[in-house]
């Protein structure tokens, strides 16, 4: 980049006679750096509002396609050999049953790990180990967790092609992101929170669980909400565990009329998520199907678009509420 | 206590009871702790437990095939009656794939964020910036049914009437398009992470917005965008949904985006849907693939690691 002010009149401090002429180029010169920057700031609008114009045309497509299937009984059939009776019920209760797996695992251990690593683990190789892991684990592309959750949770384990399987494989691949944003929740908090809380003789425990965790829990809060919004749309990993694309029954109720009221057997129910479903419709070649699964998506991107939303709006009230 | 309640010289008698709960105390504290440096320990469990599994699964595989034919055989068909291993079409698939992203993700994003960070006005960057994050969010198959259903037709009927219906520059474009929010969004954080003293300087010696962001704030974020594109490629490479969905799913050695292809991840999510013996050689292909995916995301990670760290200007 050549800055104007390389060879002005004033840096050589030339005489006056050759002022003239060494103003009209540096007044042309700054004109032309004028029109570069206005032609540049116009290139900066066109590419913001293609890239939004585009992702906007994405969702409006998929929503011309999709909103008049949706219907009370698109959400309440099975899928079906006829496009026009095909359903998103046994997807979407999958979807549920393994984003509650999803969530029971990935948030104690995502927030115990934050906790460990800002509270309690010392700075050392040990402590190192961990950060570059959980950094690294975020870098690691999702269907490799699709072939972990294969290898070891499948077969080694023996859960089968189950909704424990698929929802602690997505629990494992959204602990990086629990993990990062409770540690930044943790780190928002004062120090002078946790030494008042020493001071009045609280144990190490009693001050985290009495004051820090209460007092992070919408960063918290905020992290997990946006690692249910990433596993809810992965495909590719479900699909490695071996989801069958075609389920028209639904796991067993988790709770009971009869006593104990809970029952675990759903957990190792075969299963089909949201996703999927989309995926299994997305590839046949007959239009009616094509059109369901544009549905299936636009029920699949409202629920992300909330949760991010929900999200975005919790981490503002955050920021707002919260003076030190 | 007893010092408090006026008697300053009696001896501190301390109750046993207080000994004995002031053990417990220590233990449950102890305990507590154990639990929570096993819940940090998890993350180390899983990257053991993907480098073992996908290991021992290779090797598996390269007991049946040899790693030199693995690595520059040009046919990859495990589910045919005469299967060959040859990763070669899988690594062109991607890598293609990877590379058109890149040309239309890196120059969009890369402008966007100086746009952002140096350009627009405070109240639509606070407006932009969450929404590239919902952008970012939206799930990847609804990006494959756009590529397949809406841009493949769209590109048919304009611009490149000779275009399959299955091809590589669609998912490549579209792939493309879905990182632009992530460059933007990192490649602009790291542009605001640059101190306004900097910019002030500039200004002061009479330069414009222009040259201030390419001369200025350009080189002092060079770290944070570059690892921006790394992200990027990383993510392009490691994409599934968008692939399988819009690319065909034939390996194919070549480079031309106007040709069907399979990439590594969609190798993976094909066999995974079809019917999988455990222990055969077609299942133990998909870790052997699984592992080169992870390598070649790996490098990137790293290099993108030690790009940060070479550049890393302390502010």
């Amino acid at each position: 980049m050549d800055t104007p002010m390389a060879d002005t009149p004033m840096a050589q401090g030339s005489p006056t006679a050759r002022q003239a002429p060494d103003l009209a180029r540096l007044r042309s010169r700054i004109a032309s750096a004028e029109r570069r920057q206005k032609i540049f700031a116009i290139v900066g609008v066109l590419c913001t509002s293609f890239a939004v114009l585009v992702l906007l045309a994405a969702f409006l497509d998929l929503l011309f396609d999709g909103l008049p299937r949706i219907s009370g009984d698109f959400l309440t059939n099975f899928p079906s050999r006829r496009a026009e009776q095909a359903g998103i019920l046994s997807a979407w209760v999958g979807s549920a049953l393994v984003m509650l797996v999803t969530m029971l695992s990935a948030v104690p251990i995502g927030i115990g790990a934050a906790i460990y690593l800002e509270e309690y683990a010392r700075k050392n190789w040990f402590t190192d180990l961990i950060e570059i892991n959980v950094a690294n684990l975020a870098g690691v592309p999702s269907i490799v967790y699709g072939l972990l959750a294969l290898g070891l949770f499948v077969y080694q384990f023996g859960f089968g092609e189950s909704v424990l399987t698929a929802g602690l494989t997505l629990g494992l691949l959204i602990l990086p992101i629990v993990i990062v944003s409770s540690r930044e929740a943790l780190r928002a908090v004062p120090i002078h929170i946790r030494e008042a809380a020493y001071g009045v003789g609280a144990t190490r425990w009693q001050m985290v669980s009495d004051h820090l965790v209460p007092y992070s829990r919408g960063g918290m809060m905020t992290g997990v909400i946006l690692g249910m919004a990433e596993a809810i749309g992965q495909t590719a990993p479900i699909i490695t565990i071996g989801a069958l694309t075609f389920i028209a029954f639904l796991p067993p109720p988790p709770i009971g009329a009869e006593f104990p009221f809970l029952n675990f057997e759903w957990l190792m129910s075969e299963f089909t998520v949201l996703p999927i479903q989309m995926y299994n419709w997305v590839s046949r070649p007959d239009k009616a199907f094509q059109l369901n699964a544009a549905a299936a998506g636009v029920i699949l991107l409202l629920m992300t678009l909330v949760m991010n939303g929900l999200a975005i709006y919790l981490r503002y009230q955050v920021r707002k509420k919260i003076k030190w | 206590m007893a010092a408090i309640n006026g008697a300053p010289n009696a001896p501190v008698r301390v109750d046993p009871t207080r000994l004995k709960h002031k053990f417990t105390r220590n233990l449950k504290e102890r305990g507590i702790e154990f639990v929570l440096m096993f819940c940090g320990l998890v993350a180390v469990f899983t990257t053991i437990a993907i480098t073992v599994i996908l290991v021992y699964e290779s090797i598996g595989f390269f007991s049946f095939v040899s790693v030199w034919d693995f690595l520059t055989g040009t046919i990859w068909s495990p589910l045919f009656a005469n299967p060959q291993y040859g990763i070669l079409p899988l690594i062109s698939g991607t890598l293609t794939i990877t590379v058109i992203a890149l040309i239309v993700a890196v120059p969009m994003g890369t402008i966007i964020a100086i746009w952002l960070s140096e350009f627009a006005p405070h109240h639509v960057r606070e407006a932009v910036k969450p929404a590239l994050e919902l952008i970012a969010a939206v799930p990847t198959i609804v990006f494959g049914y756009f590529a397949l259903l809406f841009v493949t037709p769209l590109l048919q009927g304009t611009i490149l009437p000779d275009l399959p219906g299955f091809n590589m520059l669609v998912p490549g474009i579209v792939i493309g398009v879905a990182t632009i929010p992530t460059i933007a969004s990192l490649a602009e954080d790291a542009m605001r992470a640059v101190p306004m003293a900097m910019r002030e300087g500039a200004y002061a010696m009479g330069s414009n917005k222009m040259q201030v962001a390419l001369s200025v704030v350009m080189p002092a974020a060079v770290s944070g965008v570059v690892a921006a594109y790394v992200l990027a490629a990383a993510r392009a490479i490691g994409e599934t949904m968008i692939v399988a969905i819009a690319a065909g799913q034939n390996a194919n050695f070549t480079f031309n985006p106007m040709e069907s292809a399979a990439t590594l991840t969609a190798y993976i999510a094909q066999v995974s849907l079809g019917d999988l013996e455990h222990g055969s050689v077609a299942y133990r292909s998909i870790f052997a693939a699984g592992l080169v995916l992870l390598v070649m995301t790996l490098v990137l990670n790293v290099g993108g690691h030690f790009l940060r760290r070479r550049y890393r200007k302390a502010y």
